[in-house]
């Protein structure tokens, strides 16, 4: 069985075609068949979904809550009280949170059933979802190529329909980008949108939880759920939430969209320029607007995120010393053996931001590196807050490539990064932005990526939706 | 800015100890040369004017921090459970147990 959208699933449910236990039975059995052959999943969540399930079959009044009976998968970075939640890393390899996360608490409440957690790069650090010490994830399109990253085990559990709807995190294009190289839709919401109580921080300037769908109905209808204020999350923002759901209607027509051709030109495949120049064409025919942007310093942005990100890294891990929780090396004599050899189980790409991220944080090297990092980031906001004076939203590629294969850029750390190229911006930016599935090359999906002004999620769901309907990419599925 | 090629494996190997990260020396080789070819491809950002850019945004982009909340107590997580999940604990005293550190 294929699963069917969320949408469906809740209407199903809520009309009595079908049960939760139903559709639970259903997902755990194809999971549970299918575990080994894209390594998406770290760990299936059998009795807290079969438990949810019960729960929803009990209670008729459930029925009516807008995520009732959707199973879902969580990316393994967000913790579950109770089931495992490693962060793809051997130092969290068999930690078991004595809390949820605000997100999975919000999804159980409107019905959701967690049905597993998902592979991905340990620490969410990089962009295949190779760095895990549970195994690299495969993409479903060629199980020789990478997924993407990090949450490529979220993007994998869409893309082969196992479930409507995946959470994943964001902080350099860690939902967008693997959305883009699955074939699946994803979403960065605005930083501050949707709570982080329960997401093991990494870059806590920049880190926000994301979405991926199979349709921009259902990640729509998730973000509806898990967005607004949580008291127990300082940065998370008391901004009103909009009906998401209302706003996928909105259509193409008189849509302004920048296009930065400036910035996207260069070093793109030739198959994703084709993609990319025939969506905008979509658009134009549907009536939108194109019109040219200027963002001068998004060259920038992927230097300007790595001094970023490995000075906060740095700081966030040195929690993990082995004495409250988590591995302890076993053996050592000293505190700073202890330390030492326990944190000496962080895989390579952990390590390099660690060391990188004390270096650059350095007296006599805070001012040359994070501080200006702080200021370009600064330009690359002030270039978006111009481009939205006169556009509703900016269209770029999500990603410069699509799939590469598992291994190749492993040696090479500088190319790993390089593929958050058109994504990292928006994160230094705060700013919201989504990938859809917009076509083929050599066969591999494409993603286009659209980003709006702070809070304006309403108009990335009306272009993406309006983009949707225009093409039905998203209705395309790799056979499993 | 300071010259990125001084990067050796002298300077892992101390960045590695004020880290507390154990490497073996296979990996110092290896990040002496990554880490070197990162921190050039990072150094592009000194090509950005920014002597007259705007002011550092509080976090990042539009986010308005919550307002602080009042300082008031509420459940918190259980010690009993907490020291559960601890590689090593007196739970009788209530206490994580690390190796000694006095009179090392």
């Amino acid at each position: 069985m294929m699963t069917r959208s969320a949408v469906e699933i809740r209407g199903d449910v809520a009309a009595g075609r079908t049960s939760p236990s139903a559709v639970c039975a259903a997902t755990l059995e194809r999971l549970d068949r299918q575990a080994g052959r894209f390594n998406a999943f770290i760990t299936v969540a059998h009795d807290r979904a079969r438990a949810k399930a019960r729960e929803l079959d009990r209670d008729p009044a459930l029925a009516g809550r807008p995520l009732a009976g959707v199973p879902v998968a969580i990316k393994d970075n967000i913790c579950t009280r109770g089931v495992r939640t490693t962060a793809a890393s051997r130092v969290l390899e068999h930690h078991v949170p004595l809390y949820d996360a605000t997100v999975v608490e919000r999804l159980e409440a409107a019905g959701a059933m967690i049905v597993g957690k998902t592979n991905c790069d340990e620490f969410a650090m990089g962009s295949s979802s190779e760095h895990s010490a549970f195994g690299p994830v495969r993409n479903p399109w060629d199980t020789g190529r990478t997924a993407g990253g990090s949450s490529g085990g979220s993007a994998v559990a869409v893309a082969t329909r196992l479930v409507p709807i995946a959470l994943g995190s964001e902080t350099g294009g860690s939902v967008r980008q693997p959305a883009a190289l699955c074939g699946v839709v994803g979403l960065k919401p605005t930083y501050g949108r949707v709570s982080r109580y329960g997401l093991i921080a990494f870059v806590s300037s920049i880190d926000q939880v994301g979405v991926f769908g199979a349709t921009v109905a259902d990640v729509a209808a998730c973000l509806q759920v898990i967005a607004g204020r949580d008291p127990r999350e300082a940065t998370s923002a008391d901004v009103p939430v909009d009906d998401y759901i209302a706003a996928i209607e909105g259509g193409a027509q008189g849509l302004r969209v920048g296009v930065p051709n400036a910035w996207v030109g260069a070093g793109l495949e030739p198959g994703v320029r084709q993609a990319f120049t025939d969506s905008l064409d979509v658009l134009r025919g549907a009536g939108a607007d194109l019109v040219d942007v200027e963002l001068p310093h998004s060259e920038y942005a992927t230097a300007t995120y790595a001094v970023v990100v490995m000075a906060e890294a740095s700081s966030n891990l040195s929690r993990f010393d082995g004495v409250r929780y988590g591995a302890r090396a076993p053996h050592a004599d000293t505190v700073d053996a202890l330390y030492s050899r326990t944190r000496a189980l962080f895989g390579d790409e952990v390590k390099r931001r660690i060391m990188l991220g004390t270096y650059v944080l350095s007296a006599g090297y805070y001012d040359a590196y994070y501080l200006k990092a702080q200021k370009v980031r600064a330009l690359i906001r002030q270039d978006f807050e111009r481009a939205f004076e006169r556009v509703d939203v900016i269209a770029t590629p999500t990603s410069p490539t699509t799939a590469f294969r598992l291994g190749e850029r492993l040696e090479d750390p500088v190319q790993m990064y390089l593929a958050d190229a058109f994504t990292a911006s928006a994160n230094l930016g705060g700013i919201p932005a989504i990938s859809v599935p917009c076509g083929f090359a050599a066969g591999l999906p494409v993603g286009l990526q659209f980003m709006a002004r702070a809070w304006a999620e309403p108009v990335l769901f009306r272009t993406a939706a309006a983009y949707e309907r225009l093409t039905a990419w998203t209705t395309h599925a790799p056979s499993v | 800015m300071p010259s990125v090629a001084a990067f050796t494996t002298d300077e892992v190997r101390r960045l590695a100890h004020l880290a507390r990260l154990e490497l073996s020396s296979a990996e110092l080789e290896l990040f002496t040369r990554q880490l070197q070819d990162i921190l050039a491809f990072a150094q592009q950002i000194n090509a950005v004017d920014t002597s007259s850019g705007p002011a550092i945004p509080f976090i990042a982009g539009e986010a308005r921090p919550g307002s602080l909340r009042e300082d008031t107590v509420h459940p918190c997580l259980d010690r009993a459970e907490v020291l559960a999940l601890a590689p090593e604990a007196d739970r009788a005293a209530g206490l994580f147990k690390v190796p000694r550190v006095l009179n090392e």
